[in-house]
């Protein structure tokens, strides 16, 4: 607010007193009023002091954090809706709107910030070193910069738990490794004596999913052999789609394979006929896989289609990777001619693109949208890449080998890099959630909460018949046509109930049933409701004829008066 | 250089001791939480399978009548009271809690008819096929003492049904005309007929206590003032009325149980047709009594079956029904609102819970928490099919499975009748009626 000017004080005492005089008949009101309603008023209220209340009403929420929490546009009142529905939509929209101040509200609490990295005045970010961080931060964050030196069974493939207290390493030639990582605990160590192609976390940290050269491999947390399953053959790349217990995987005779974890069933095989499948992501709003090919096409899958859902043509030359954000709205890709891509997956319509000298092979969202890309030993992340045009990168850092995985820790600061010489564990600040949801992934969960949330999670397992591209569709009215309704009518019943009967002239004797007459008795029958419609329409048609024409005469009759153009009337 | 990393104290995050409980955090930024309403959707269809796998209504069967029992009477103080009369007699009083019967005696000779508990809950009536209406007390006689009842009337005919006023002296019986009774007296005060007819039941208004219905064997139901001395009207229907019973929230609305086996749910001040048809009964419905909350009644039927109906919807919500169960006479919803008992044919007095799926006794808090979150999710997804087709199921005895779907063909063929007569007859000479003004034939002020 502009300092108050020495003319406008006057004015400002007029209206204070104005307000007092308008206050003074309020508070003559009766003082049955709900307490709602004094609380909505606020200012009126004072203290024994005798001072108003400085900020009156409840705490303003501000409009961003709001619509952080919005799920739905307020449903439109038609004029003509049922009462009874017009109070129901209005209860509900008023609980619902609760809810959202609620969480807003809330939000303000939430007990940790995120992180963030700034550099001094011409200095720019990414030329600050990993040591230098880590140095400069406290000794618990300090600790969660390291590298591992695998250089015997590399390049390695990561994987972080859902919680993020667990790392899954894979060596290419057949080394198995399972780390609590920030407590640096060694859960297991294995050699599969076969190449490895990806390793992933099943829903807990007790077992983990390995593509090895000929089947998919279950193990414990051990390193157990849990499963082999031989239905799944020639596995490249693997997805686990947490809520619906997926576990999807690609595999290099282009067959893309969706596997129950929690029944052990297949639940489906798609063909996809378009080659060897090594570039694979999914989409955590909806969980659709997103498949890569060498043709430069993204295709966008789910396991209750044959064909794919979404064709893009993204790339000219083949698609390295693919990467899609949390929210759904993005998706990132890179391809062999050395671009990278930014596309919006609501409109299948490109956003940004990027040129790379080197092209990146991998790429990695973190939960808050930092990017990072390897570019053959070089691990750069980027940030805002959808927004705003991104001409230098947040970080980089060069590890000793080419990176062959990555991937965000979540709610962590932290990126790891499988690369050939091991395993590279970075710090970029600003990456992870800063405030989990100690129900859904507790990364201090003890064993005993995690077996409830397992029972719980499994008891609300998503079927796979429910993956479609727009997630909420469940909650939305279906408004299926009549022609729609009537055909699964028909197919529940077995038989039509709308259908006519056919029309069979009875058999007359005396020459009366010739061809002829058969077709001249079908012909009075025929078209039957139709001729009711017409004869209807015509009726009333010249109902209102004759009832305008009573009234012209009427008001012809009243006037008195006759217009030259009254000639054209009918 | 400015810099900041993510560094929890896990102090903050996990509980001191072992004593405590397990620290959980919360963050509803709905990106964290995908899936929402799937993931309802599959908790809202695991709740409607849990309510079906829960839905054990039955809960005691009280036996030692030596007749079937012909009529039930709440106590008007004590929830766990129940008295009933059977066929040859005999009264009892039952102690619900301890499922007993703790008093047994010989009221009549013949039938007990009706039977009514005072208002002040320390004596009730009976009424008899031997001619009488005897006034009992509630306590059991001392050690010694006689079973006597404290008061004695002798009617001139036999009586059918018994109802007490809320606050006065006053009884009402019905038989072949209805008699307005003063407790002392040996006389009625008021009698009333309207045509040549029996009485099958006869019930006072619980809120307009003036008021009474009955149902009498003309098909007809008559509604009284009792301070009046002519009827005020009635509505002849179709088929014969057995009981009724008046909503006790609404009391303007009541429902009488008929012969062609439904029930109809009427507006008091305007018969012309009834609000609400409710169907489903295969066979005569013989009684109905109300919740008291007013929102659902309880049916009783010839088909062996009970069943509940929500005062506004056209067919039932449940079915109570089990093998050794035969002609439901009598049924009886509990003070409380959680339970229903049943007499029937073959001696027994059953006790089911009003809602099926309920769990008795108490609930911790976070059980009730977990129930109403469920309860508002079933809500929510009633209309999917899935949910749908799981809730709305029920199992039924294999003849009345049988018979609905015959009664149903049956009307389907009658409908169609009528459409094809009206389609070949001249337009407007075959109007179409209602389902509910086929029943109602006349009414009469």
């Amino acid at each position: 607010m502009p300092p108050v000017r020495y003319w406008q004080e006057n004015g400002k005492d007029e209206n204070q007193a104005g307000g007092d005089g308008g206050k003074a008949p309020q508070q003559k009101e009766p003082k049955t009023k709900k307490r709602k309603q004094e609380e909505a008023k606020g200012g009126g209220k004072k203290f024994i002091s005798g001072k108003p209340d400085p900020f009156p009403g409840p705490a303003p929420i501000p409009q961003d954090r709001l619509d952080k929490f919005k799920r739905k546009e307020t449903i439109k009142k038609r004029r003509k809706q049922h009462y009874k529905l017009k109070d129901m939509i209005s209860r509900s929209e008023e609980t619902s709107q609760m809810a959202q101040k609620q969480a807003a509200r809330f939000d303000i609490l939430l007990p940790e910030d995120a992180g963030f990295l700034e550099g001094e005045e011409e200095e720019d970010t990414c030329t600050i070193s990993q040591e230098d961080i880590a140095d400069a931060v406290d000794i618990t964050s300090g600790a969660k910069y390291f590298n591992l030196k695998l250089s015997q069974f590399g390049p390695y493939r990561v994987d972080y738990s859902k919680t993020g207290r667990h790392l899954l390493l894979g060596g290419r030639r057949g080394h198995v490794a399972c780390v609590d990582w920030q407590s640096k605990q060694l859960m297991c160590e294995i050699n599969v004596m076969e190449s490895v192609n990806d390793v992933k976390w099943l829903h807990t940290e007790t077992m983990y999913a390995v593509a090895q050269k000929k089947w998919l491999y279950i193990y414990d947390s051990n390193g157990i052999e849990l499963h082999c399953i031989r239905k799944f053959n020639d596995v490249l790349r693997m997805q686990f789609l947490p809520y619906h217990f997926l576990l999807a995987t690609a595999s290099a005779t282009g067959f893309l394979q969706y596997l129950d974890v929690s029944v052990g069933k297949e639940v489906a095989a798609i063909c996809t006929k378009t080659g060897r499948l090594d570039v694979m992501c999914q989409n955590p709003r909806n969980a659709i896989i997103h498949l890569g090919h060498s043709n430069g096409t993204v295709t966008l899958w789910s396991p209750n289609q044959r064909e794919a859902l979404v064709k893009m043509l993204c790339h000219r030359g083949g698609v390295r990777s693919v990467t899609v954000d949390k929210s759904g709205t993005y998706m990132l890709t890179s391809g062999m001619d050395k671009k990278l891509k930014v596309y919006d997956i609501r409109t299948f319509k490109p956003l940004n693109s990027y040129f790379l000298p080197a092209g990146a092979s991998c790429l990695s969202l973190s939960q808050r949208g930092l990017l990072s890309a390897a570019t053959g030993d070089i691990v750069q992340v980027y940030r805002d890449v959808w927004s705003t045009p991104v001409t230098k990168p947040y970080m980089a850092h060069r590890v000793r080998g080419t990176a062959w995985g990555l991937q965000f820790c979540p709610f962590e600061d932290v990126l790891g890099v499988g690369h050939g010489d091991g395993f590279t564990s970075m710090l970029v600040p600003g990456a992870g959630e800063p405030n989990f949801d100690g129900l859904d992934a507790n990364p201090y969960r003890s064993v005993k909460q995690r077996q409830e949330w397992e029972v719980k999670a499994l008891l609300e397992k998503i079927q796979p018949e429910l993956i479609t591209l727009n997630p909420n569709e469940l909650g939305q009215v279906d408004n299926a046509t009549f022609t729609q309704r009537h055909q699964d009518r028909v197919t529940a019943l077995g038989f039509d109930p709308l259908a006519k009967e056919k029309f069979v002239p009875r058999f007359k004797k005396k020459g009366r049933s010739s061809t002829g007459s058969i077709e001249k008795r079908k012909k009075k029958v025929a078209h039957e409701d139709l001729r009711d419609v017409i004869r209807e329409t015509v009726e009333d048609k010249m109902k209102v004829a004759k009832e305008r024409k009573e009234k012209d005469l009427k008001t012809g009759v009243s006037s008195g008066t006759k217009s030259a153009l009254d000639r054209f009337k009918k | 250089m400015k810099v900041k990393v993510l560094s929890r104290n896990p102090d903050d995050y996990v509980r001191e001791t072992k004593l405590d409980i397990q620290r959980v955090p919360r963050n509803y930024d709905p990106t964290l939480h995908p899936f929402e309403v799937n993931r309802e959707y599959c908790r809202a269809l695991n709740a409607t399978k849990l309510e079906r796998v829960f839905a054990k209504p039955f809960l005691a069967s009280l036996d030692g009548h030596r007749d079937g029992v012909n009529c039930m009477a709440k106590h008007t103080r004590s929830l766990s009271t129940l008295l009933s009369g059977a066929c040859d007699g005999e009264v009892r009083v039952w102690d619900l809690t301890k499922r007993e019967c703790v008093r047994t005696l010989q009221a009549h000779e013949g039938f007990v008819r009706g039977m009514v508990v005072r208002f002040c809950g320390t004596s009730f009536f009976t009424a008899g096929d031997d001619k009488t209406i005897k006034q009992w007390k509630m306590e059991a006689p001392g050690y010694g003492e006689e079973e006597e009842p404290i008061n004695t009337i002798l009617g001139k005919t036999v009586f059918t049904g018994l109802d007490h006023h809320q606050k006065d002296n006053v009884l009402a019986t019905c038989g072949q005309q209805v008699d307005i009774w003063d407790e002392q007296r040996s006389s009625p005060i008021r009698s009333f007929t309207w045509g040549v007819d029996s009485f099958s039941s006869v019930r006072f208004n619980p809120v307009e206590t003036e008021l009474l219905a009955s149902c009498a064997s003309d098909r007809s139901i008559v509604l009284y003032d009792m301070r009046e001395s002519a009827p005020l009207k009635k509505v002849i229907m179709t088929m014969r009325s057995n009981t009724l019973c008046w909503n006790p929230m609404e009391a303007y609305y009541f429902t009488c149980a008929n012969e062609d086996y439904n029930l109809y749910t009427y507006d008091m001040r305007y018969l012309r047709q009834p609000v609400t048809v409710h169907m489903d009964h295969v066979s005569a419905v013989l009684d109905v009594d109300y919740s008291p909350t007013g929102k659902d009644f309880v049916s009783a039927s010839f088909d062996k079956t009970i069943r509940i109906f929500p005062k506004d919807a056209g067919h039932s919500k449940e079915v109570y029904h089990t093998k050794r169960m035969q002609h439901v006479i009598c049924v009886k919803w509990s003070s409380d609102s959680k339970y229903v008992l049943s007499g029937s044919d073959e001696m027994n007095i059953r006790l089911w819970k009003a809602n099926a799926a309920e769990k008795l006794g108490m609930l911790a808090p976070r059980e009730r928490a977990a129930v109403n979150y469920s309860q508002k999710l079933k809500e929510k997804f009633q209309h999917h099919p899935q949910i749908r087709r799981i809730a709305h199921h029920r199992h039924l005895p294999k003849n009345i499975y049988h018979e609905t779907k015959e009664l149903r063909t049956m009307k389907e063929a009658r409908r169609r009748k009528e459409r094809n007569v009206r389609k070949h007859s001249k337009p407007g000479s075959v109007p179409v009626v209602s389902e509910k003004e086929k029943h109602v034939v006349t009414v009469l002020k």
